[in-house]
């Protein structure tokens, strides 16, 4: 009995923590919708794209590519370096994940989102990880309804203002990662991999398969480490 | 080009990414220096994806007050920053955009 109601609290626990992230996604899945229908997606496979791929930034690479005619090797390999960051996020929730059976660790996986990993591995690591399947998998079924949701009313759009794609909405996405992180940055090497994440992210701008985004990830994470050793050992000096 | 294959091959490659670790890496033993480095995985990855956003929107470095998304942004973090609550900053962000877009009648 208390099992169940365990349960349902950390469904609602999940949800609820990821209510922010819904709100930032939002138009994002519309822009999205419209800009598929732009590049001359039918409704259907503009859809499918949410429902089976569920990625957001390599959704709206892999639609300009289908718009420009691109080879279909190119537009994989692109996918496959967008996304190389979520071998980041996986290797660092595999450790509270590890025993759980591959019933669970599969979904999971397939909704492993920017968001839902900033939700959960902030929960994990504050709270501890006791049923956080249910926790993870609320806050993954929320970001996949939403995303679903938002896409479909950008596909109608699309279809009747086709003019909304430069409506210039994706700054939500950016406000929403910036809301995430900005209360991570209070210690000084996370501050510190965040700030040479940026340099290397600005520098990087442009180069080709978004690999400025993966080369800014190993030089921030490189860097958080190093301050982290640097001061330990000023602690064990002093 | 077909659609739908292009579509079935994004998905496959995406999941194998996103299981690479969490199906295939259950036997893996990462050493302590691992572990701590992957702390810092979500601050440099967001701050990655969200400064450039900030800085050159459309790609080019734009810091005038034509670029909306600077404030926005900034006033995000601010707000996550001294409250802690992210829906509040968000909904703050969005207020100041649209603002900011129609006082400068862009």
């Amino acid at each position: 009995m208390t099992h169940a109601l365990n349960r349902r609290a950390l469904l609602l626990e999940g949800a609820r923590d990821t209510v922010p992230m819904l709100v930032g996604a939002a138009p994002f899945g519309v822009i999205f919708g419209t800009l598929a229908i732009a590049a001359g997606l039918s409704p259907a496979t503009a859809l499918g794209m949410s429902v089976l791929v569920f990625a957001g930034s390599s959704q709206f690479i892999g639609v300009s590519l289908i718009g420009a005619g691109t080879a279909l090797p190119v537009l994989w390999l692109t996918t496959f370096v967008v996304n190389l960051r979520h071998a980041l996020y996986s290797a660092t929730l595999l450790p509270y994940a590890r025993d759980w059976p591959l019933r669970w660790r599969w979904p999971l996986a397939f909704w492993l989102t920017d968001e839902t990993f900033a939700v959960v591995e902030h929960r994990f690591r504050t709270k501890g990880t006791d049923g956080g399947q249910w926790y993870w998998l609320a806050s993954s079924l929320a970001m996949y309804g939403n995303w679903l949701f938002w896409t479909m009313v950008g596909v109608s759009l699309g279809q009747s203002l086709p003019g909304l794609a430069t409506l210039g909405l994706d700054f939500a996405m950016g406000a929403t990662f910036a809301a995430i992180v900005a209360p991570q940055l209070k210690r000084r090497p996370a501050l510190g991999a965040a700030l040479a994440a940026s340099v290397v992210a600005m520098l990087g701008r442009g180069l080709p398969y978004k690999l400025d985004l993966m080369l800014a990830a190993v030089v921030g994470v490189a860097s958080g480490l190093l301050l982290e050793q640097w001061n330990k050992r000023k602690e064990q000096a002093a | 080009m077909n659609h739908w294959l292009a579509i079935v091959g994004m998905m496959v490659l995406t999941v194998l990414i996103r299981a690479s670790f969490l199906v295939f890496g259950q036997r893996l033993a990462f050493p302590d220096w691992l572990n701590r480095a992957l702390h810092y995985v979500p601050p440099a990855v967001l701050s990655a994806l969200v400064v450039p956003m900030a800085l050159a929107p459309a790609g080019n470095i734009d810091i005038s007050l034509h670029n909306a998304y600077l404030p926005c942004i900034i006033v995000a973090a601010l707000v996550a920053w001294k409250s802690g609550k992210t829906l509040l900053a968000i909904v703050i962000s969005f207020v100041v955009y649209g603002v900011w877009r129609w006082g400068l009648g862009l």
